[in-house]
């Protein structure tokens, strides 16, 4: 078939394109991995039996805010890193600007703890199982935005595996903070951290892979 | 590509928005552009830009709907067609089982002169590989110009059914196509 014949067969009949399919995909896989890090969340840890005491406490909603406002950031990423050539220039500052916010926070709690205080605030009760489950969770995300994102066209692969990771890190530490006891802001700034960084890095990996199209 | 910029942005849009002549004109424009980009790129292996021209029409076609309006065409068109070179490269250094490291591109290209003249791929032949339920609309459809409708009622499937074999075909020719390179 010479590249005219194929021209002509890809425009015969091409109709309309459908524009909005790139925000349905992610609608989708979002919904899709927040439900599924839900369920998991309720099926292998539990809610927090203090939610409802929890959230008259102002740093609860500081901690839902983070992984949510990261979720906003990474989804605005993710969007991007699937459309060839968009610009990215602004995608740094979003995904820094609540990263730094917790950190400003805690480096504020740190030094207003007493020396014998600022361990706990660091590490809690939970420190050794946050990253984890928050990497748990973050898996139905991960599967649904590589399969949103494949379905695009991303041409950084390595990048926009990264950036499917990190947002699907966000939802599962969104979904996360309902099972959390933490409220300290140091810990938040390095366990939840961390825990959405595992899915990243493991986007950055298999992204040059899976991605391909 | 700049100096068209504006004329192939105008037929892109009115294409995405259905009109079928202003779609057929920017790809015919397009595959002029994509085959002075890849041939100035891949001089050592001339007769193997008309295969990765057709394949990046192929993927320009399926991913058409990752084109947001507001944005440049060029910076668009650029990162899909450097994206499909690069892609291309990378198969091609795994085909031809290599070890060099891939900075070294034109090395590569030196030492497989003798693949330069190996037969071209033949999107027919691929086509004719689909399965029934997307060969079929495909052949109907986009080749032979019938509507979806008529489509339908010449082989007894549903409208959507045809619609998504068209959809799903294209697709499955352009795996095909980076499976085979």
């Amino acid at each position: 078939m010479n590249t005219d014949d194929l021209v002509k067969l890809l425009a015969t009949g091409a109709g309309p394109a459908d524009t909005g399919a790139p925000a349905r995909r992610y609608a989708a896989a979002t919904t899709l991995g927040v439900a599924g890090a839900a369920a998991l969340m309720l099926a292998l840890l539990g809610l927090n039996p203090e939610l409802a005491r929890y959230t008259s406490l102002p740093m609860f909603w500081v901690k839902l805010a983070f992984p949510a406002l990261l979720v906003v950031a990474g989804l605005a990423a993710a969007s991007r890193l699937a459309r060839p050539g968009a610009s990215l220039a602004r995608v740094p500052g979003a995904l820094a600007a609540p990263a730094i916010a917790i950190w400003v926070l805690a480096g504020i709690a740190l030094v207003n703890a007493a020396p014998g205080e600022r361990v706990r605030l660091l590490l809690g009760s939970t420190w050794t199982v946050c990253p984890f489950n928050i990497a748990m969770l973050s898996i139905p995300a991960f599967v649904a935005i590589l399969w949103a994102m494949k379905g695009l066209a991303p041409t950084r692969l390595r990048l926009a595996g990264a950036g499917a990771g990190l947002l699907a890190g966000a939802l599962g530490a969104l979904v996360y903070t309902l099972h959390c006891p933490e409220l300290a802001a140091p810990f938040l700034g390095v366990w939840y951290v961390l825990g959405m960084l595992i899915p990243a890095v493991l986007g950055a990996i298999v992204g040059p892979r899976v991605l391909r199209w | 590509m700049s100096a068209s910029e504006e004329r192939l942005r105008g037929l892109l849009a009115r294409g995405l928005s259905g009109d079928g002549a202003a779609y057929h004109a920017f790809l015919a424009d397009l595959t002029a552009h994509l085959r002075a980009f890849f041939r100035k790129r891949l001089d050592r292996i001339p007769d193997e830009v008309e295969d990765l021209v057709q394949e990046t029409l192929i993927a320009v076609h399926n991913q058409r709907h990752t084109y947001d309006p507001g944005q440049p065409l060029t910076a668009w068109m650029h990162a899909i067609a450097k994206y499909k070179l690069i892609d291309f490269l990378r198969r091609r250094a795994r085909t031809d089982a290599l070890t060099d490291p891939l900075d070294d591109e034109l090395e590569v290209f030196a030492a497989s002169d003798a693949d330069a003249a190996e037969a071209r791929r033949d999107l027919a032949k691929l086509l004719a590989d689909l399965p029934d339920r997307q060969r079929m609309p495909i052949v109907h459809v986009k080749i032979e110009g019938l509507s979806v409708a008529e489509t339908a009622q010449l082989t007894g499937m549903s409208e959507s059914a045809v619609k998504v074999g068209v959809h799903r075909g294209l697709k499955a020719l352009a795996a095909k196509i980076r499976g085979n390179a």
